[in-house]
């Protein structure tokens, strides 16, 4: 029974992680319709950055928390540096945005290979939140659940930004119609570079948050782009909800795969897929692009 | 005989000569590697030049002719049987990830291959009872047809450049075949290709078996020259090298291909000589080719040679029109 609940909850906690991570990746396909290849080179660099800030640059060290806010800051900048010089070239031109953004992951691991070396960093968990919470015989790391309640934080301040105010209705009707968008007056140019920042900041926060439970080291890009291309294609593109269930879902089966079929977790993932392609291509939540 | 008959007819010879002028055995396994490559970047030309369907997951199909044959051999199957098998089995998974990808096209076909490219990468790296994990498949010996061992760099090289060549001549007389008329108009105007009578689903579904065959071919012929198999050979920067390849050379030409697999495994052998980056230069040459020669290199120099010849020819028009007006009154 505890095993079954701590495998639930680590569920969650990855599912909530994997939610920061593809919110923005699904905002941006959605809007955009830029598939951003460097997704998970940006949760990896956030987490970098994150890990670097924590342990201490230059007898610096700063707090968890401000580290986490200020690597999210440093990636969402990154991020509207990239759309703004080279994906702003390319408009409508998908075969050339995929593969610049793919190059443009490949650099990023690079570098990030050159600057930190191929042993994994390891994240302490911030102060006051190393412990367990025990009910009985259970015991829940507190950091875990702490990522969950801050999943569900930014799952409903999004869903506040997207549904409560004007810049949410201009990112909805973006979205719906782009060139509708424009011509009633919505800069729709200038709503690009904010999701876009917006989707990479989330992104890099969602890595060093993951920090402490994952780590960081080399490949963890490749590890987690497929993980949101998988919600993306099961909750369907540019929709919040969609990703959040898709994150929920797609964490469960992870965690849970991993746990019973080891060998093979990373395929046990591609079976929902395999099923909402045959039943629904459009994903659960997505609409029908016309 | 047009300009790029006499230079296919020069590559052809230079390449059927080459290990008498080619000095050094490192030489010719490095040949032996453009040209396994050249036979995969044609494959997934099939469907990335002519049906217009980027597949980022294709290195995983190459991953799983490599480790069929890899593991049929460990297993005690002779050479002929594994070679069969491995191929039977690759374009059987070419079959279930064209199903599954073909749902889509355009961007979501890019995603779905690259999310099933990752799947097989994870099953490679994560399947350690069949794959090895990191460690990978060792093999021993290579096959002899005919009784002539394929052993040495230069048999092994004759060996390639047979497939090669058979390879070339199979995609050239698939493009002007109908069909391959059919499929490039798939890529140009569907509907109007549906509303004409053809099954645009089936037309790719028969690309894309086409595409994994000639990837598979590969693939085995690259487990036989490495002579090991790793999941390495499934990530998505081997599938990202090969879709530059095509992209670099020119998509939707014959030669394209050839030029980018000789560029892309020359630039690597020689970088990695002195250079650990390497991926930081393949990204690099991503992102400036797709910014400043978008169309590839075959087309793009082909553009720029006819720009140059049209120039020159205006130039002696232009010599040569005022003493022809002259004698006029």
């Amino acid at each position: 029974m505890t095993f079954w609940l701590v495998l639930t909850v680590n569920s969650i906690t990855f599912g909530g992680l994997l939610f920061l991570l593809s919110a923005g990746f699904s905002l941006i396909f959605g809007l955009m319709r830029i598939p951003n290849l460097t997704h998970g080179s940006l949760f990896m660099l956030g987490a970098y950055l994150g890990a670097t800030l924590t342990i201490g640059l230059l007898y610096v060290t700063v707090n968890f928390w401000l580290a986490a806010i200020l690597s999210g800051l440093m990636v969402a900048a990154f991020g509207a540096l990239t759309e703004r010089l080279l994906l702003r070239r390319l408009p409508g031109d998908q075969l050339a945005q995929v593969l610049v953004t793919l190059g443009i992951s490949f650099m990023i691991a690079d570098v990030c290979l050159m600057l930190w070396g191929g042993d994994p960093l390891n994240v302490e968990t911030p102060a006051g939140l190393g412990g367990f919470l025990r009910f009985g015989a259970l015991a829940l790391p507190l950091y875990r659940l702490a990522v969950i309640v801050i999943a569900m934080i930014f799952a409903i301040a999004l869903w506040m930004l997207l549904d409560r105010t004007r810049l949410g209705a201009m990112i909805r009707a973006g979205v719906d119609d782009p060139d509708m968008a424009r011509v009633v007056g919505i800069r729709v140019s200038q709503l690009f570079t904010i999701v876009f920042a917006l989707g990479a900041g989330l992104a890099g926060f969602a890595g060093i948050i993951g920090g402490p439970i994952l780590s960081v080291y080399p490949g963890l890009d490749q590890d987690m782009l497929p993980l949101a291309l998988v919600v993306v294609i099961l909750g369907g593109t540019g929709s919040l909800l969609g990703s959040f269930v898709g994150s929920i879902i797609v964490g469960f089966i992870y965690n849970f795969g991993q746990a019973l079929l080891p060998e093979l977790a990373y395929f046990v993932l591609f079976l929902p897929m395999l099923l909402v392609l045959i039943l629904r291509p459009q994903g659960l939540f997505g609409r029908q692009v016309p | 005989m047009s300009v790029r008959n006499i230079a296919l007819g020069i590559l052809f010879l230079a390449l059927a000569s080459l290990p008498y002028w080619m000095d050094g055995i490192f030489y010719i396994n490095v040949s032996s590697q453009i040209l396994f490559y050249a036979i995969f970047a044609l494959g997934l030309n099939v469907l990335v030049g002519y049906a217009g369907l980027v597949s980022l997951g294709h290195a995983g199909l190459f991953g799983v002719a490599s480790y069929a044959t890899g593991f049929l051999l460990a297993e005690g199957f002779g050479h002929t049987e594994a070679i069969l098998v491995a191929l039977v089995i690759g374009v059987a998974s070419t079959a279930v990830f064209a199903a599954l990808s073909l749902r889509t096209t355009g961007i979501g076909f890019i995603m779905i291959t690259l999310a099933l490219g990752q799947i097989l990468w994870g099953l490679a790296y994560r399947w350690i009872s069949l794959t090895g994990g990191d460690n990978g498949i060792n093999l021993h010996g290579r096959p002899a047809p005919f009784g002539i061992s394929l052993q040495s760099p230069t048999a092994f090289y004759y060996a390639t450049f047979v497939v090669f060549v058979v390879s070339v001549v199979a995609v050239a007389i698939f493009v002007r075949s109908p069909f391959g008329a059919a499929l490039m108009g798939t890529r140009d105007q569907p509907r109007r290709m549906n509303a004409l009578g053809y099954h645009v689903w089936m037309i790719r579904f028969i690309a894309c078996l086409l595409s994994g065959l000639l990837t598979c071919v590969a693939g085995i012929l690259f487990v036989y020259y490495t002579q090991f198999i790793s999941p390495q050979a499934l990530a998505l920067t081997s599938s990202a090298e090969v879709l530059l390849m095509v992209i670099s050379g020119g998509p939707a030409t014959l030669l394209g291909p050839i030029v980018g697999a000789v560029l892309v495994v020359v630039v690597k052998n020689v970088v990695s000589g002195f250079l650990e980056r390497w991926n930081l230069l393949l990204g690099a040459i991503f992102v400036a080719i797709v910014i400043l020669m978008p169309e590839g290199l075959v087309p793009g120099t082909a553009r720029l040679w006819r720009a140059a010849w049209q120039r020159m020819r205006r130039r002696a028009d232009a010599a040569g029109t005022p003493g022809d007006a002259e004698p006029k009154p």
